[in-house]
């Protein structure tokens, strides 16, 4: 039995760090989650569907427990509900006026508060299930085998590829909807494919992390990158490095403490928030307090 | 620009076909209810023509036609020499719209080079506009336009940011990107303070006499534009008067497209007041609430 004593060298710590299987593949794993679940929260938080996401996120619970419950594979639960979810919720005629929006967030409300309570009742009805629940909410990141690395690496590929061949037009319909129309994109098409994407990816995603933190790495990083700057390329690449980073640095954190990883990876995303959030309020009040300065000198 | 000025020419020649945009025998239908008929309209090339009518009479059902995203009912409307929504890149199209989300994390620039090619499926590759000839063309035509509408100052902040005048800058730098031969604008003066409207109204027929552009504008207050406008068609249920302003805005002329009676009032800086028009009033009521709400 090795001792695992966080030393502050650094290097020594990595290497210690992947003399464990399960830490290698926790590593794996959360590399490619922290990209796909970065590329499609970056639009997610761009069209303002984050209340879908976390939906769609958690919708995972009843289906996998259900899927238990009847004796069928968790995995099978897992994306049958996201893709139900996700074909639910683009059924709403979603436009940019008010009332449409609100008819939307008040649905999937309800989709989601149906989705928890059937889950509490799969969850019940099956008994002696405790473990499975905790698992399921949130996560075995550090049970995870080179099979199901595999599995999710082909997943991701096939995810970011649908995404990357709808990129610009459903950045278009994101941002300008009515042109985008009037142009002859299929916006309503885009909304449906871009919802299931999103769905695959919560479903695929949350079988390694849990329901709860799946939700965190698709919102923390894309609205972190979004704070910091308004290039789209260069936030949509930096909401990647930031998801990967708070990854990493939650795995490695956690194999030296005896908190949950999802703490930490939550956390470090929550930090990173908070400071892009406050030094763009910060900016913004510099710039405004500069620009009166400028209408007093002109005055004067 | 060199075919429009080469329509021009040909204007003088076949009268014909001298039309960008013409309606004959016209007629249109929302949820089966027909909203106009028997309307006639010509734009001829180069001009700027303004679309007015009172609220609910199918402006931008019109507008629509054009484009091609409606069918009409009867009879049919040539654009640009061809059926309607066959000259889809040769249309620049400005929607009626309310502004940006002060929160979209988007820059003007960004939206005004979706213009460019946003309907094209994958995504931009990194650092092509480095590299790729097409693509570095592509970036200085949206620097060129964007420099048109006089909105660099303000081209790289994010766009809910900018105020609603600057915002329509550049969204009609987005519809000009590709060097449309027809531009068409369902009510862009709509929710822009006076100062404003009359601002955008200018860049409009600038845009017009100096890319030789033809311009097709909806409104529902023809005097921000009266000074610029070649012509106007006033909309009806029962068909459409057009002509220069001088002759269609007048108490006679819509009386008689209106059927009720109407009186147009001359202020004494130019300005024109049409009184009766019907719905109109309303029309303004309603306007201030939804602003307040």
């Amino acid at each position: 039995m090795i001792h695992i004593t966080f030393s502050w060298n650094l290097v020594a710590d990595v290497r210690q760090m992947l003399m464990f299987r399960f830490m290698v593949n926790a590593l794996r794993a959360g590399t490619i989650v922290a990209v796909l679940a970065g590329a499609l929260g970056w639009f997610m938080v761009l069209r303002r569907q984050a209340f879908a996401g976390h939906t769609l996120a958690i919708v995972s619970f009843p289906g996998a427990a259900g899927a238990i419950l009847i004796g069928a594979s968790a995995t099978v639960g897992y994306f049958a509900a996201a893709v139900a979810a996700a074909l639910v919720i683009a059924a709403v005629p979603r436009s940019l006026g008010g009332r449409a929006r609100s008819g939307e967030s008040a649905l999937i409300g309800t989709v989601q508060a149906f989705a928890l309570a059937a889950g509490a009742l799969f969850v019940s009805l099956y008994g002696g299930f405790l473990n499975g629940l905790t698992s399921l909410l949130f996560g075995s990141f550090l049970g995870i085998s080179s099979s199901q690395v595999v599995a999710l690496l082909v997943m991701a590929v096939l995810a970011l590829a649908g995404l990357a061949a709808i990129g610009r037009p459903l950045f278009f319909a994101s941002v300008d909807p009515d042109v985008a129309e009037a142009r002859g994109i299929p916006v309503r098409l885009l909304s449906s494919l871009f919802l299931v994407l999103l769905g695959l990816a919560a479903a695929e995603v949350s079988q390694i992390t849990g329901v709860l933190l799946v939700f965190a790495l698709l919102v923390m990083p894309a609205a972190t990158a979004q704070q910091i700057t308004v290039r789209p390329a260069l936030s949509l690449a930096l909401t990647v490095l930031l998801g990967l980073a708070t990854v990493w640095l939650g795995l490695g954190v956690a194999f030296y403490s005896i908190y949950p990883v999802g703490f930490f990876i939550t956390t470090f995303g929550f930090a990173g928030y908070v400071l892009a959030a406050s030094w763009q309020a910060a900016n913004g009040r510099w710039r405004r307090a500069s620009g009166r300065d400028a209408t007093v000198a002109v005055a004067a | 620009m060199g075919t429009a000025a080469r329509e021009k020419t040909k204007m003088r020649t076949a009268v014909d076909t001298a039309d960008a945009v013409r309606f004959e025998n016209a007629a249109a239908q929302v949820g089966g209810r027909t909203i106009w008929s028997d309307v006639n309209i010509s734009v001829p090339y180069g001009q700027f023509v303004a679309v007015l009518g009172p609220n609910g009479v199918g402006k931008s059902t019109l507008i629509k036609s054009v484009l091609g995203l409606v069918a009409l009912s009867a009879g049919s409307v040539t654009v640009l020499g061809r059926p309607a929504g066959q000259a889809g890149r040769e249309i620049g199209y400005l929607p009626q719209r309310r502004n940006f989300d002060s929160s979209l994390r988007v820059r003007g620039i960004d939206v005004v080079s979706l213009g460019a090619d946003g309907e094209r499926w994958g995504v931009p590759l990194p650092f092509a506009g480095r590299y790729l000839p097409s693509r570095r063309a592509a970036r200085e035509r949206v620097r060129e336009v964007i420099d048109l509408v006089g909105a660099s100052a303000y081209a790289e902040r994010p766009i809910g940011q900018v105020s609603g005048g600057e915002q329509q800058r550049l969204l009609i730098a987005q519809a000009l990107v590709r060097r449309p031969r027809l531009l068409v604008l369902d009510e862009p003066l709509d929710s822009l303070d006076l100062p404003s409207q009359s601002a955008v109204a200018a860049l409009i027929s600038r845009i017009c006499r100096e890319q030789n552009v033809t311009v097709m504008l909806v409104a529902h207050d023809v005097n921000p534009i009266l000074p610029y406008l070649d012509c106007v068609a006033y909309i009806g249920r029962g068909g459409a008067v057009c002509g220069t302003p001088d002759s269609v805005i007048q108490s006679q002329t819509l009386t008689s497209l209106y059927r009720t009676p109407i009186e147009v009032l001359k202020a004494s800086d130019g300005r024109l007041v049409v009184v009766g028009e019907p719905e109109a009033p309303a029309r303004h009521h309603d306007r201030h609430e939804d602003e307040q709400a």
